[in-house]
């Protein structure tokens, strides 16, 4: 057997009151792609900085072996000097500087601090080849999709003549199609002999790329598994991640088909909606669409579909130009031209994004949860702190949120956790129609299935609810009817009993221009 | 005072990591885990209190006690007024997520503009100081107007508006200063709460005001308390409450007591009290004071939450507005002129004092009491400074680096807790 290229042995990692990593093994063999995964705050990220010297060498406890000598790196530099390149889930690209400058950015070709731009044209047009890229090396970052961007990130890996690349949460952002192009790209990589590394949500994606996964739970490695393999199933893994058997991914739910006599609590027809800056662009083009009481109903697209415009552009104009189409509630039409208007008419949207459109990080839990129906915990325009504290505190406990009061900062919480938050805001503002925009992106396994609770419960209490999302499965499971989008045009409306993956991502890559 | 004391006992419920303590753990060190959490989460304010008690300490024992004189106390409270009250609307501004350079040039235009009124006009004081806040409020709703529905930075039209603001100034009063004024506006600055009862030593109504004070504290304290109890919050300790109390009490007594033995009350303290009260209150515990702390802290979420950014934005400008207005009168009333000079660097004061006293330059974070903790930094190290002999050249030099390093302790500290 060979020596493996990278060992890490016995890592400790301890921040002010948290003991993030407590004991983690991880032995990566060379030229393999090998799959981190565990819950959210299992440690993948904290351990990854930790290889990557974010954290520096004497911060940790435990030994790093890479190509068999140890490594006492005090930087992101040092790593970097000895090929092991980091790529974060957030992308760290200049939007304004273009894909040439991006790549170089603190690796320049430069003599005497004079940067030889016919140097980094030539070699940077070289890299993008590497990665399959067609764009021009001087176009601006800015100016390309979220997908080729992560190629760009790769290429500037590449710029630094990496062994070792480490990739964390690559696909998060991208498309199916874009996705499947970074996971061709890692393959191709490894047979030019580049070890990778990467941590992911998505069970498929590390069947289809990885040769190995470590599972990490609570900041301790719990097994390393090969892929391979014929026992290493989704199912096994999961039940290594959450440390329990996870038979029923969703709760139990009897399908509502709803009362096909009864009034639609939502219904938007003709809804059409231009991109806000190229306002020639339809990015909702005549799209019509219903909901009854005690429904959950799916949108089902890949990016660029238009979902989250529909949902935002319903919701108080909140997204687009040149907005044209009704919208009717219980059969009587209603304007939702404002975001108070909309939450009047008792629509409530639950952003995709929720650090930046969903929660303040910087304040607390309570003061979160009750900010888009403060009147209600208010008298003559005063809140009552107290009553307020009593409200947030029913939420936390009702929806499981995991802090210690609800005086936390929604920053310090987990995705999941403050997924819980957002959701508690909108229930609390009292809602029959929720706008549930991926409300389980980011989560870990555990999370997912009390979000799935929640929104059933919802349902079962008579609200109608809307349900986007790009995982699959999860509308499988969730769903009474899912409607499926492309590039901005309703393409299908497949009742629970015929629809299956292949039906869905047949109607979601239909062709309808 | 409300917000300071609602704010202490407030904060032991506020408990970061850890977990609720079990309840078999020995009692002694739970209260510790409580003062420490509570000091933790309000380390800027409790640091500026802190600071502020050190440098009036240093200068109390440089000046040989001259700084805590009665008359010098007084003094304190009338030379810095019009920075406390521009940095009250600073604040707000700043937790907002906006910045306003205008408000020295407006308070100028509005001094200049009663000046104009009375001097020129003899319109009767009253109505001048009304019409003066009402142009305080013009100018706030036209800044506001740009910043809030047109979408301009703050930053820019309130650079505009500092030059508009100084040119109007310039343009009412040419070279002239203009005076002097009626006496009812100059008692603005200058007034005394009136004299009344049997002839002790002390101000009477001074020390009436300064029981009814400590008195109001302490209800306020054991009826928060009572509630939190109610509501199953964590509360302070017995002893500790108690603690507390007494320390509440002793520092309302020898401020009125050192007020009382000079000329009591001045007619602006009471005002900068009001200020102090009403908008510690609104920001603290009204809805509209939430949404400026939300729209500070993320404005996309705000939005989406149903938050009237445009109106809320336009609000904070348009009473920025009628503070700077405000303190422009006090300031013109105080000098007993309109001048062209006036009002000059008051912005950077009053946003130095916002920053100092726990302001963040994203916004979202920050209190009204510790602008006027920041106002009082900066007020004593002035007035303490100049008492030793220390010149305007060196003030200047000092007042930066303290500014520099609250801000600094601050980004240090949260370095430190957090990540």
């Amino acid at each position: 057997m060979t020596p493996p290229v990278l060992e890490m042995r016995s890592i400790v990692k301890t921040f002010p009151g948290v003991k993030a990593l407590s004991d983690v093994t991880l032995t990566v063999a060379p030229g393999e792609v090998h799959a981190i995964c565990g819950e959210n705050g299992a440690g993948k990220s904290t351990l990854m900085k930790v290889l990557s010297g974010v954290h520096p060498h004497g911060s940790y406890d435990g030994e790093i072996l890479f190509q068999g000598s140890p490594c006492a790196f005090k930087d992101i530099g040092a790593s970097e000097a000895r090929g092991i390149v980091i790529i974060h889930q957030e992308l760290a690209l200049v939007p304004y500087l273009s894909i040439a400058e991006n790549i170089f950015l603190g690796n320049e070709h430069a003599s005497h601090g004079i940067i030889s731009w016919n140097e980094t044209l030539k070699h940077a047009a070289a890299l993008l080849k590497r990665v399959g890229l067609t764009e021009h090396p001087q176009t601006r970052v800015a100016d390309i999709g979220v997908g080729k961007q992560q190629l760009v990130e790769i290429a500037k890996a590449l710029a630094k003549e990496v062994k070792l690349l480490i990739l964390d949460e690559p696909t998060a952002a991208l498309n199916d199609t874009d996705s499947a192009q970074l996971l061709l790209l890692i393959r191709e990589l490894q047979a030019q002999g580049i070890t990778s590394i990467i941590i992911s949500h998505k069970l498929n994606e590390i069947a289809e790329v990885a040769d190995s996964v470590t599972i990490l739970r609570d900041g301790r490695t719990i097994e390393t598994l090969d892929v391979r393999a014929e026992s290493t199933t989704e199912d096994r893994i999961i039940r290594g991640m959450v440390g329990r058997d996870l038979d029923h991914r969703f709760p139990e739910r009897t399908p509502h088909d709803g009362d096909p006599e009864a009034r639609p609590a939502l219904e938007i027809r003709d809804w059409t909606v231009h991109h806000p800056i190229d306002q020639q662009r339809k990015v909702v083009d005549n799209v019509s669409i219903h909901v009854r009481r005690g429904e959950i109903v799916g949108i089902a697209g890949l990016m660029g579909a238009g979902r989250t415009e529909l949902a935002m552009s319903v919701f108080g104009r909140s997204y687009g130009r040149n907005i044209s189409g009704t919208v009717f509630k219980d059969g009587r039409e209603i304007r939702t031209r404002t975001v108070p208007e909309a939450v009047a008419q008792g629509i409530a949207y639950v952003t995709e994004d929720r650090k930046q459109y969903g929660l303040n990080l910087i304040d607390t839990i309570g003061r979160n949860i009750t900010l888009s129906a403060l009147p209600k915990v208010a008298r003559r325009g005063i809140v009552d702190e107290h009553e307020e504290t009593r409200v947030a505190e029913s939420y936390r406990t009702s929806m499981n949120i995991k802090a210690p009061t609800v005086f936390e900062q929604t920053g310090r919480l987990s995705g999941g956790n403050q997924q819980k938050v957002v959701l508690s805001k909108w229930i609390f503002a009292g809602p029959d129609v929720l706008l549930l925009d991926e409300p389980t992106r980011g989560i870990d396994v555990g999370a997912k299935y009390e979000i799935y609770t929640v929104i059933d419960r919802l349902a079962a209490q008579g609200k109608a609810v809307v349900f986007i999302s790009s995982e699959l499965p999860e509308l499988l499971g969730m769903c009474d009817r899912v409607y499926t989008m492309a590039a901005g045009r309703l393409t299908g409306e497949i009742p629970r009993a015929e629809a299956t993956q292949e039906v869905l991502m047949r109607h979601m890559t239909r062709n309808t221009r | 005072m409300g917000p300071v004391t609602t704010d202490l006992s407030k904060s032991p419920g506020d408990k970061p990591q850890g977990g609720p303590p079990p309840p078999d753990r020995p009692r002694s060190s739970a209260t510790r885990d409580l003062l420490m959490d509570a000091a933790r989460r309000n380390m800027r304010q409790y640091g500026m209190l802190i600071a502020l008690a050190l440098i009036v300490v240093l200068f109390q024992i440089w000046t040989d006690g001259v700084l805590l004189k009665p008359n010098n106390v007084t003094n304190l409270v009338l030379q810095n007024s019009y920075i406390l009250v521009l940095g009250i609307g600073m604040m707000i501004v700043i937790i907002a997520g906006h910045i306003d350079l205008s408000v020295g040039s407006l308070a100028a235009f509005v001094s200049a503009a009663c000046a104009v009124m009375m001097v020129e006009h003899d319109i009767p004081w009253v109505l001048a100081l009304v019409l003066g806040l009402a142009i305080g409020a013009v100018a706030g709703a036209w800044q506001g107007f740009w910043i809030a529905y047109v979408g301009i930075p703050s930053f820019i039209v309130t650079l505009a508006g500092m030059l508009l603001f100084r040119g109007g100034t310039q343009i009412f009063l040419g070279s002239r200063s203009l005076g002097p004024f009626p006496e009812g506006f100059q008692k603005i600055s200058t007034g005394y709460l009136p004299e009344i009862g049997p002839a002790t030593n002390y101000h009477n109504l001074t020390l009436l005001l300064g029981l009814a004070l400590l008195a109001f504290a302490l209800l306020q304290e054991v009826r928060d308390r009572r509630r939190q109890k109610e509501y199953e919050l964590e509360v302070l300790p017995r002893n500790l409450f108690l603690t507390k109390c007494v320390a509440l009490a002793a520092a309302v007594l020898a401020f009125t007591m050192t007020l009382a033995s000079y000329r009591g009350v001045p007619v602006v303290l009471l005002l900068l009290a009001a200020l102090l009260i009403g908008f510690g209150y609104v920001m603290r515990n009204a809805v509209v004071g939430r949404h400026v702390y939300a729209l500070g802290g993320n404005r996309a979420a705000a939005k989406l939450s149903g938050v009237k950014d445009r109106r809320v934005t336009f609000l904070v400008f348009v009473n920025m507005g009628v503070l700077a207005a405000l303190a422009g009168i006090v300031y013109a009333a105080r000098l007993n002129a309109g001048v062209p000079q006036a009002g000059v660097n008051f912005e950077l004061e009053a946003i130095a004092a916002a920053f100092i006293g726990g302001a963040s330059m994203s916004g979202g974070v920050g209190t009204v009491f510790g602008a006027i903790i920041g106002g009082l930094v900066l007020g004593v190290l002035n007035n303490g400074m100049s008492l030793v002999g220390i010149g305007t050249d060196y003030q200047q030099v000092i007042k930066g680096l303290v500014l520099l390093a609250a801000v600094g302790f601050d980004v240090w500290n949260k370095r430190r807790v957090g990540s």
